[in-house]
């Protein structure tokens, strides 16, 4: 929803919430529930209410436990029936400044502050460590704002008595123990406080009045922030861009204007600002998002621009160009074909608003923000926190290296007429394997990431796949695969468990990006091979159907299992039974 | 803007924040008279009766609005 997304109107969101609520729930999609827990140091209701808008709009339909007011510490510490029949998914812990137990005092010495910081970080390490230890969920933990006041001035940043000193100092700890902790994601309070402007957000009417330790006003902001960490956590992120270029990429119109006079480079003003803005862009690309264009120009002309000494994005830095004159949805939708991926994991980014209106009335989904004037693109596509990057992996900054090699395989399997032959050519090496440390955070992303080749899509954070990986009533498996073009990485996962002499198939899924490569057969074979020495007997998949995942329908008819049960919603059951005569599926790849 | 004009802003807030159409505000409606108005949809109230009118109330004023009525003198002073 527009209304929703970055640069929004605050007060129309506060004041129009229960509107916006019914809006959502009317919206014909799909939402995934999740149970979010808010334990507050202050009041926390709106906050509640507003972030309950933003996991709508990206899908997630939140059910909430919101603490007493001011009891997060007791909530997390003690013992809570309540929260633990909650059982929940994610845990904010939403505190601030005011919230800090002890300030140094002026005649304390350095090292009665540096008691202060411990104290106070065991305090928090403590709610953390049982947090996690009970519920074994991600965790979401405000800094600290800057403080409103200093006492000593400028000098209240660098010395210990000072309180702008003692709170980043605070906040340091945090984020060690952010680093060594996966389960535990900062919301930086300190970074959008600044950017709402410190002395209006911590406008301390709203804490006398209310108990708010913020303005009410900048309520959204912080919601937002919060339940972009959510979506990222539960695998909602986007995946890739496709950019225009004329006057998005650079100044001018190319076809009109020529190369040589387009504005991009450090040598005049606008040119500077289009050229900070690829550099940004560009930087995308190590994040592993997939970088693409849909251009109304002539290819030639397209790619002159982009050969341009001081253009930095250059043909190389994107996977598929579409530069003609078709109509930019159906480009942006041909784009999201050959990228195999779905339509809503993109972000659209074009200067004309009519553009913007186009693809996002034809494709349902698609973000296209409100980009306004060159020197403002990238804060109104940063705030939008579309790429938040709660988990960064190895492959991210290969991704774009796989795709293009997608491209190139493409390319191969067209001089092939057969099929076959062409598996054959492309030389592929499996390695499949039981859950192991390193794989960890990749895993749970593709739990999180994979709709399509998903047989029952159950996500998994990176704590319950440490805990089956660990678990001998579990069997799982990973497949990673490379061939003569490259790594694709880690690409498939099944979870099975094992009850009595069954094993049922609670995941299965693959990465799009190996679609028709008969990796799935591989996997089978592995996990009969594995189940024949274990002694199981029969092997219980199920499908249930989404939106997304309709190209698995027959997957397990398909993989030899026989249909045992169906529901009216089309949710089936198959059953294999694992026999001594098994023929194995996979010819093509080597395991 | 005449008392009319006032009263008129000040449904439509009311209908926003309440999301109830029916609502209809005189000088006399007091938290009583609307169902879901309790201490936390006051806060949004105030915060979106100051938006619309480009004001901002004191925690005095905050403290001490007994109805409608005293909500729209102190609104007209302020615009004055």
């Amino acid at each position: 929803m527009k209304e929703l997304e970055y640069p929004f109107d605050p007060g129309y969101i506060l004041t129009n919430k229960k509107r916006i609520k019914r809006q959502l729930l009317a919206e014909e999609r799909e939402f995934v529930k999740k149970n979010v827990a808010i334990l507050g140091g202050y009041t926390t209701n709106d906050i509640k209410l507003v972030l309950e808008l933003f996991l709508l709009n990206y899908g997630i339909m939140p059910s909430f436990y919101e603490s007493e007011y001011n009891s997060f510490y007791e909530d997390a510490v003690f013992d809570n029936a309540q929260l633990q029949a909650f059982k929940p998914d994610i845990i904010y812990v939403c505190t601030s400044n005011r919230n800090v137990k002890v300030y140094p005092e002026l005649s304390d010495d350095e090292k009665a502050a540096d008691g202060l910081i411990q104290n106070e970080i065991a305090r928090f390490s403590s709610i953390w460590d049982s947090l996690f230890s009970k519920y074994g969920c991600p965790i979401i933990q405000n800094n600290f704002e800057m403080p409103l006041f200093r006492l000593l001035g400028n000098r209240d940043a660098y010395d210990h008595r000072g309180r702008v000193n003692f709170l980043s100092r605070l906040n340091a700890e945090f984020y060690s123990y952010a680093r060594a902790h996966e389960y535990m994601h900062i919301c930086d309070i300190n970074y959008i406080s600044a950017d709402y402007g410190l002395k209006e957000w911590s406008d301390p009417f709203y804490y006398h009045m209310y108990k708010y330790a913020l303005n009410v006003n900048a309520i959204p902001y912080l919601s937002f922030n919060v339940a972009n960490i959510i979506k990222s956590v539960f695998g909602k992120n986007k995946k890739a861009m496709v950019l225009d270029l004329d006057n998005t990429l650079w100044g001018g119109v190319v076809g009109d204007d020529g190369a040589e006079n387009l504005s991009i480079g450090p040598d005049t003003s606008e040119g500077q600002a289009y050229y900070e803005f690829q550099r940004y862009i560009k930087a995308h690309k190590d994040l592993g998002i997939l970088l693409n264009i849909a251009s109304k120009n002539d290819e030639a002309n397209a790619l002159e621009g982009l050969a341009l000494k001081d253009s930095l994005l250059n043909k190389d830095d994107f996977i598929v160009i579409k530069a003609n004159w078709d109509s930019k949805d159906r480009n942006v939708r041909t784009i999201a074909e050959e990228l195999n991926i779905l339509p809503d994991s993109l972000v659209f980014i074009d200067d004309n608003p009519a553009e913007r209106h186009i693809v996002t009335e034809q494709i349902k989904g698609v973000s296209a923000p409100d980009i306004g004037e060159v020197t403002r693109y990238i804060q109104n596509i940063d705030r939008n926190g579309f790429f938040e990057a709660t988990v960064m992996t190895a492959d991210d900054a290969k991704r774009t290296e796989m795709y293009k090699e997608n491209v190139k395989r493409a390319k191969l399997q067209a001089s092939f007429s057969d099929y076959n032959d062409y598996l054959i050519s492309l030389k592929m090496k499996a390695k499949i394997a039981a859950f192991d440390k390193e794989h960890l955070s990749r895993i749970a992303q593709l739990t999180n990431k994979s709709n399509q080749f998903n047989l029952t899509t159950k996500r998994y954070t990176q704590e319950e796949i440490a805990e089956i990986s660990s678990d001998k009533d579990y069997i799982t498996l990973y497949g990673s695969l490379e061939d003569r073009f490259g790594d694709n990485g880690l690409v498939s996962v099944v979870i099975g468990r094992i009850v009595n002499d069954e094993c049922l198939l609670d995941l299965w899924l693959m990465s799009c990006r190996v679609l028709k490569r008969n990796m799935e057969f591989a996997m089978m074979d592995t996990l009969y091979e594995i189940c024949a020495k274990k002694g199981i007997k029969r092997i219980r998949g199920f499908y249930y159907p989404t939106q997304k995942n309709g190209m698995v329908r027959d997957f397990y008819k398909i993989m030899g299992f026989d249909l045992t049960n169906e529901d009216e919603s089309g949710n089936s059951e198959w059953l294999f039974n694992v026999t001594a005569d098994y023929v194995k599926k996979n010819t093509v790849i080597e395991v | 803007m005449n008392n009319e004009e006032l009263y008129t802003k000040l449904n439509e807030v009311f209908r926003e924040v309440f999301d109830d159409e029916s609502i209809t505000v005189t000088n006399v409606t007091t938290a009583d008279d609307i169902e879901d108005w309790d201490s936390l949809e006051y806060i949004n109230l105030i915060v979106a009766i100051e938006k619309k009118f480009g004001i901002k109330f004191n925690m005095g004023e905050v403290n001490s609005f007994k109805n409608v009525g005293e909500m729209a003198g102190s609104i007209v002073s302020k615009l004055a």
